[in-house]
């Protein structure tokens, strides 16, 4: 057992977010050292190009309504965003005030606008008349909420369906609370929703209704539906108790601050913890293990310090928290006795040369194998694919990706498809899926000749379905370009 | 080490810093504190006529995050009764024998009444009077304050009451709170004054409450004009200090100036000793920060004196003063273009903006020299702004908004022109200075292209 039982402060003291919210006279302060560049270079490494020194300049006039709607015009999911963007890799990566080591803090004024527009339960957007066609949307995560969205700006309506309980997708299950309080999340489902768009939970496409029943009364489909459950290791004593993955235990912290905090005391957490992967979510994983009493908590990864598809800020985050890594350590066996965890047992992997994705090959030493003493084993080893899924919608596939075009089209006509699960390379980030969700949908209207005017296109999509100058954006697969790094690091683990 | 010690009118202080007469110096608590921390001098709130206070009283202006860059007030002059005031004054200089004690003063306008606060005030043993010309507010409506200042004739009456009847140097405070402050200026000197001190506050309204529709400060419900003080003044109260300090009648007089107006650190301390003004009065530097700045005041200013090679503060009083001139007599043929230092720019092209925008449009936005158009500026591009030297009209603004130091400065170039004024012109070649054809012939001639 970890560490007496916390109290109720501690836990409210543990699992809040990290950084408090600007006063109105810190945001004042911050804002005002924007510089307010011409043709700004961190609107050009925001995936969905969203005005920054406008909205800054906004808020330092005190219209921070006005800010908030300056963010939302351009991603409809600016509330998570503003909380869980890799900032450093993209705007504030990009500021010119990086040059003398003091960038503004963009991710914090952005949350500082949504934070008070979400407070006031305003609706930025007037609706369009009905145009009378109607979409499937499968997946409610922010892929499938910002296409819906943007089609009801369109004027065109939408049904989102969701398998989860809750609507949100990552945002609402995914995301440490540290990083994003689950009432962000929901809050963005209910803006959408105020601008028209149908929202339904608990519906499973393929189970509830067919994916023929939805190509059969929709005008077109939306998928979104992400990725599928955390894979088997395939290893020995996998089935063992104190064996349980990420994505639940990091699900359970954020349905908790919802429904009580005290029910984190029910998650079990062991005294020394192992988590497989080096992800974000294995650090928040690790982090929230740490957080619940955890003494020890080891991330056993099979790859090298640079092949981590963690974020450098995150690394460092949960060394803070005290996690130790043990790199280049291959879980193969899960060790127990009556039924319960006692070890990890692992075998010690050599780099080799680059693979087909930019990262160095692995293989084991033979004779190397040691243990890892431990009661409780987490899984952050990526997310399965849902091709049956992909099958029922006859799309075409890759390696377990739907197929799309530049126009997040796929091979069936009808359906477009964005967000995770499509990202067969780059970082799968909120705003990258939030652009999807605006490129799906200026398709979708054009293929459904719903007029879209020029100005009505979502920022950074043009009528030809390219970015900016036809330059970039080849469809959503475009790593952020501030990021050269990460087009080399793969999604989940690998 | 620089000589820091002042001698002002005759009256002495170790250093050129005095607390302005307002609320930092409204009682010998205060004072006395003031002393403590170093303060070379102190001109006691304004006393005089009875009076009752409103609330609220101050109202501050901020820009860009940055509270108080003024303050607005309605405050009148001491409430406190005349008799604690003149028994506190006695205490503090007979406390502080080496600092400067002025009495600001204000009563009805009196022979009488002048002559008896005069008595009143030289038994407290204080150093000099200061009469408050100037106080815009609440005073003015009852014939006293800036009433007095804005009329000439009045100022010059009521210092000569004073002058005659005072035996300790007297000081007029004048008002800026007219269209031309050399008037009053020489008013002083003509009733007698020993010396002048400027600007007490301007008149202004600062702000109007968005939500309420109320006057800022709000005052039950109502609001009015106060007076404006602080760093946001102190371009106007140079420009006035200038204005007196290169007055030729003025200066005959000899009368030195106490410079007041938003002074907040040495810098702008120096700036105003630059301009004439013998020594300073602090006041909404210390109502925000408290007396603790003089520490700063006093070592930043004195490490400035070593660095000029000054070895008093008297030698650096009315240095810059001879530089003031009229745009008459400005040199036309002095030329100046911007120049970028690439090396140091962050291509933020606010330069870029603000010359296309909102000045002469001589700065290009680049891509390997060539000139683009920025609205076809492909992604992942950094254009570079550059200066086309021959069209810049050298006003000066690129560099003003460039938020790193040094990487855009004006130099200067040299052209064959010899130098020319304005008022060359009117007398050397008057019909350039009154026909177009003529003056674009003139241009010509002298190989003068406007872009």
């Amino acid at each position: 057992m970890p560490e007496t039982e916390l109290t109720l402060e501690q836990l409210r003291d543990r699992f809040s977010e990290t950084y408090p919210p600007y006063t109105a006279h810190e945001a004042a302060v911050e804002a005002g050292r924007c510089l307010y560049c011409f043709d700004a270079p961190c609107i050009r490494a925001c995936p969905t190009g969203i005005d920054v020194p406008t909205f800054i300049r906004k808020i330092q006039t005190g219209n921070v309504l006005g800010a908030a709607t300056t963010i939302l015009e351009s991603n409809l999911m600016g509330h998570s965003c503003g909380r869980v963007c890799p900032v450093d890799e993209l705007c504030v990566g990009a500021c010119v005030l990086g040059a003398e080591h003091r960038p503004i803090a963009i991710g914090r004024l952005q949350r500082y606008a949504t934070d008070a527009f979400y407070q006031g339960g305003h609706t930025p957007f007037e609706a369009p008349p009905d145009s009378g066609k109607r979409v499937a949307v499968v997946g409610a995560g922010p892929a499938g909420l910002s296409c819906a969205g943007e089609l009801a700006r369109l004027g065109i309506r939408a049904t989102v369906l969701e398998k989860e309980e809750h609507p949100g997708g990552l945002s609402t299950y995914g995301i440490v609370v540290l990083r994003e309080p689950i009432r962000v999340s929901l809050e963005e489902v209910e803006l959408v929703r105020r601008l028209g768009v149908d929202v339904q939970t608990g519906v499973r496409v393929g189970e509830d209704v067919t994916a023929d029943e939805l190509l059969a009364s929709y005008d077109a489909v939306f998928l979104a539906a992400g990725t599928g459950s955390v894979p088997d290791l395939d290893i020995p004593g996998e089935d063992l108790t104190g064996v349980t993955e990420a994505l639940s235990f990091i699900a359970a912290t954020k349905l908790a601050e919802k429904d009580g905090l005290e029910r984190l005391l029910d998650l079990p957490v062991g005294e020394r913890v192992v988590v497989i992967g080096a992800g974000n979510t294995a650090i928040d994983a690790a982090t929230v293990a740490r957080r619940l009493g955890a003494q020890t908590v080891t991330i056993a990864y099979r790859r090298g310090d640079s092949e981590m598809p963690a974020y450098d800020f995150e690394v460092a985050f949960v060394r803070n928290e005290g996690v130790d890594f043990r790199l280049l350590a291959q879980p193969v066996e899960v060790l127990g006795e009556g039924g319960k965890v006692t070890g990890l047992r692992c075998v010690r992997m050599e780099l080799g040369e680059p693979g087909d994705d930019g990262r160095r090959r692995v293989t084991p030493v033979p004779d190397s194998e040691f243990v890892l003493p431990c009661d409780q084993v987490i899984k952050a080893i990526g997310q399965s694919k849902l091709e049956p899924l992909f099958r029922a919608f006859r799309v075409d596939t890759e390696r377990g990706y739907v197929k799309v075009d530049a126009r997040l089209q796929t091979s069936n006509p009808k359906v477009f498809a964005g967000g995770d699960c499509v990202r067969l390379t780059g970082h799968a980030l909120t705003v990258t899926a939030a652009q999807d969700g605006k490129i799906a949908a200026a398709s979708i209207a054009a293929a459904l000749g719903v007029p879209v005017g020029e100005g009505e296109l979502p920022r950074g999509v043009s009528r030809s379905g390219a970015g900016r100058a036809g330059t970039h954006h080849s469809g959503a697969f475009a790593p952020p370009r501030s990021a050269p790094h990460a087009a080399a690091k793969g999604v989940g683990d690998g | 080490m620089a000589d820091l010690s002042s001698s002002f009118a005759g009256i002495t202080s170790p250093n050129p810093f005095w607390l302005a007469s307002a609320p930092p110096t409204n009682s010998a608590y205060q004072v006395n504190k003031a002393f403590e921390y170093g303060w070379g001098g102190a001109v006691w709130k304004t006393i005089g006529a009875p009076v009752l206070n409103a609330c609220n009283r101050y109202g501050g202006f901020e820009h860009g995050g940055h509270k108080l860059v003024a303050i607005n007030n309605v405050e009148l002059i001491s409430d406190r009764p005349l008799d604690a005031n003149l028994r506190e004054i006695t205490e503090v200089k007979a406390l502080w024998p080496d600092r400067a004690v002025i009495v600001s003063a204000m009563v009805e306008s009196s022979p009488e009444a002048w002559r008896d606060i005069v008595r009143r005030i030289e038994d407290t043993g204080a150093d000099g009077i200061e009469l408050n010309y100037g106080c815009p507010h609440g005073m003015s409506e009852r014939g006293m304050g800036s009433a007095v200042g804005q009329v000439p004739e009045y100022c010059t009456m009521i210092t000569g009451w004073v002058a005659e009847a005072a035996s300790i140097p007297v000081i007029v405070k004048l008002t800026p709170n007219v269209t031309d402050i050399v008037p009053p200026a020489r008013a002083a000197l003509a009733g007698g004054a020993d010396a002048v001190s400027l600007i007490n506050t301007i008149n202004s309204i600062v702000g109007v409450d968005l939500d309420t529709f109320e006057i800022r400060p709000n005052v039950g419900g109502k609001g009015g004009h106060g007076g404006f003080a602080g760093p946001a003044v102190r371009p106007i109260a140079l420009h006035m200090l200038s204005a007196v300090a290169s007055d030729p009648t003025f200066a005959e007089g000899g009368l030195p100036i106490s410079g007041i107006g938003g002074v907040q650190t040495w810098r702008d301390a120096a700036e105003f000793l630059l301009l004439g003004a013998s020594n300073v009065q602090v006041c909404t530097a210390v109502m925000h920060y408290g007396f603790r700045i003089i520490e700063d005041l006093v070592d930043g200013l004195s490490n400035w004196l070593d660095a000029k090679g000054a070895s008093a503060v008297r030698d650096i009083v009315g240095v810059s003063v001879p530089r003031i001139s009229p745009f008459g007599d400005f040199d036309l043929s002095f030329k100046s273009v911007a120049r970028i230092d690439e090396t140091s720019c962050i291509q933020c092209n606010l330069c870029y903006v603000a010359c296309d925008e909102g000045a002469h449009q001589c700065i290009d936005l680049t891509v390997d020299g060539a000139r683009i158009d920025p609205a076809t500026l492909a992604d992942g591009v950094t254009p570079q702004p550059k200066v086309r030297e021959g069209d810049c009209v050298g006003c000066d603004l690129c560099s003003l908004v460039c938020p790193v130091d040094g990487c855009i400065t004006m130099v200067s170039v040299a052209t064959d022109r010899p130098k020319v004024t304005w008022n060359d012109l009117v007398r050397d070649r008057s019909e350039v200075t009154t026909d177009w054809d003529a003056m674009l012939a003139y241009r010509e001639e002298n190989g003068i292209d406007i872009h």
